[in-house]
């Protein structure tokens, strides 16, 4: 810990606003039909589960249309400039966050991280663009009237290949979630104990802090 | 920023605003995955041949779980089809016909087979290449029942209770429409529809009635399962489901 940390007095048990409730909203919205999709999609695409589950066609519509539901509430979420914020500081990539990604002890916290760290900007920038080309793919294959029969089989390959990406990255993104209690607690309550994000986001703690008018 | 290079750490978060490339992350998925629709199915191809080597030697069996592409995918409308064997399966033959009767899979044997290497493909876009079939052309079958001249189409049931189609009854009578006993080198198993199935080469795998337990002739074509929920009766590939001219793949 650098130097002016240890100044600000005793910070056991204060805890900070981490995420707003729009973008708590908007994250747990999106997790249901996220979940429902990949739930669905394992039926729809496993032969063995897909034996056992049969009814193709209501798995089928459960499946659609929690995925024209995924992308609603990330953009209604624009409206909320808290959730805007979020979206800005998961877009920028700063010098910072490719050290990061290079450095093989980027967990010891020397290379102070802002609000989310480069993981967590690549994670969802994967995420928001592999649930765009899903949604595309997926309409050329349900609207079977819309495209020429080869568009379909790329569709189908396409569509294929970025639900196993999707569900690689939401498999990480729980395990991560569940190893840190306090982060998870972030997402449910919006508040994170001061300490912890001294620890994993310095720098956005750092701000916050100044914000409160703790000098730093 | 001086000195940013040497202590990091202490330059505060919103100094180094960064570049977008979460934004460029997104562009290029998007440019990605448009790419790979509009390249169809060469790209699966590809992937699918450069992929064959490694499925061939994986001893984990875990590249099985690659979506690969030219694969079968098993669907069922139902819960569950019940299973049926050479004692139990029965295919009863009705309607409009001289000679109604109700074929035990020895009977079908014991007719003359028809073998076929042709595609499958799916309306959705999933195609497995040059599938090995044999059966009993379906125009066999219904010749020995004597077809009526008011007799127009028939009208396909499953044992999974739930599924049906239908066809014409001059597209029953194409040669590549099979009752297929038979497909991809053994007999079929109860997950492609076994123990007897139909075949349509020319369209569409719908058409291609899994755990086929019926058929009627009609005098008017009865819409089936998925057409009563938008897919074309006349299920040709290539020339139905909102296409006119499209290649055979």
């Amino acid at each position: 810990m650098s130097a002016p940390e240890t100044s600000v007095p005793s910070e056991t048990g204060v805890t900070i606003d981490r995420f707003s409730r729009s973008s708590r909203w908007v994250h747990w919205l999106t997790a249901i039909p996220m979940i429902v999709c990949i739930l669905t999609a394992a039926v729809l695409y496993n032969g063995q589960i897909s034996v056992i589950a049969g009814h193709r066609y209501l798995v089928e519509q459960i499946h659609v249309y929690s995925g024209f539901a995924l992308p609603v509430p990330l953009l209604v979420g624009i409206l909320s400039r808290a959730y805007r914020d979020d979206a800005r500081r998961l877009n920028r990539f700063t010098s910072r966050d490719w050290a990061w990604l290079r450095s093989r002890t980027r967990r010891d916290g020397t290379i102070e991280v802002g609000k989310f760290n480069a993981g967590q900007k690549l994670n969802a920038a994967l995420s928001a663009g592999s649930i765009g080309v899903l949604l595309i793919s997926g309409v050329v294959m349900y609207f079977t009237d819309l495209a020429p029969l080869s568009w379909r089989s790329g569709a189908t390959f396409v569509h294929d290949w970025f639900a196993l990406g999707v569900g690689l990255l939401v498999v990480g993104h729980i395990v991560m979630a569940v190893k840190d209690p306090y982060a998870m607690a972030g997402m449910r309550s919006g508040r994170v104990p001061l300490r912890w994000a001294r620890r994993e986001h310095g720098g956005w703690a750092r701000e916050v802090a100044g914000e409160t008018g703790e000098t730093s | 920023m001086p000195g940013e290079s040497l202590t990091p750490e202490a330059v505060p978060d919103q100094s180094d605003a960064g570049r977008p490339v979460g934004r460029r992350v997104v562009i290029g998925l998007l440019g990605l995955g448009t790419l790979g629709i509009v390249t169809g199915t060469r790209a699966q191809d590809a992937v699918t041949s450069l992929l064959a080597p490694v499925q061939l030697h994986d001893p984990t069996g875990l590249s099985g779980l690659l979506p690969v592409g030219n694969t079968f995918r098993y669907y069922s409308v139902t819960g569950g089809a019940p299973t049926r064997d050479a004692a139990t399966y029965r295919l009863s033959i009705s309607g409009l016909v001289d000679h109604p009767s109700t074929l035990t899979l020895a009977d079908l044997q014991a007719m003359p087979q028809t073998e076929l290497v042709r595609d499958f493909q799916c309306v959705t876009g999933w195609r497995v290449p040059q599938v090995h079939w044999s059966g009993v052309r379906l125009s066999t079958i219904l010749d020995r029942a004597g077809v009526q001249a008011s007799g127009r189409a028939l009208r396909l049931t499953s044992f999974d209770g739930t599924y049906t189609d239908s066809l014409t009854l001059d597209q029953a009578r194409l040669p590549d429409v099979l009752v297929a006993t038979k497909m991809l080198g053994s007999d079929v198993t109860h997950n492609h529809g076994g123990p007897v199935r139909l075949y349509v080469a020319p369209m569409y795998g719908y058409k291609s009635v899994k755990w086929l337990s019926g058929i009627e002739v009609t005098d008017t074509v009865i819409p089936g399962y998925w057409e009563h929920r938008g897919y074309d009766v006349d299920g040709f590939v290539g020339r139905s489901n909102g296409r006119s001219g499209d290649e055979r793949t």
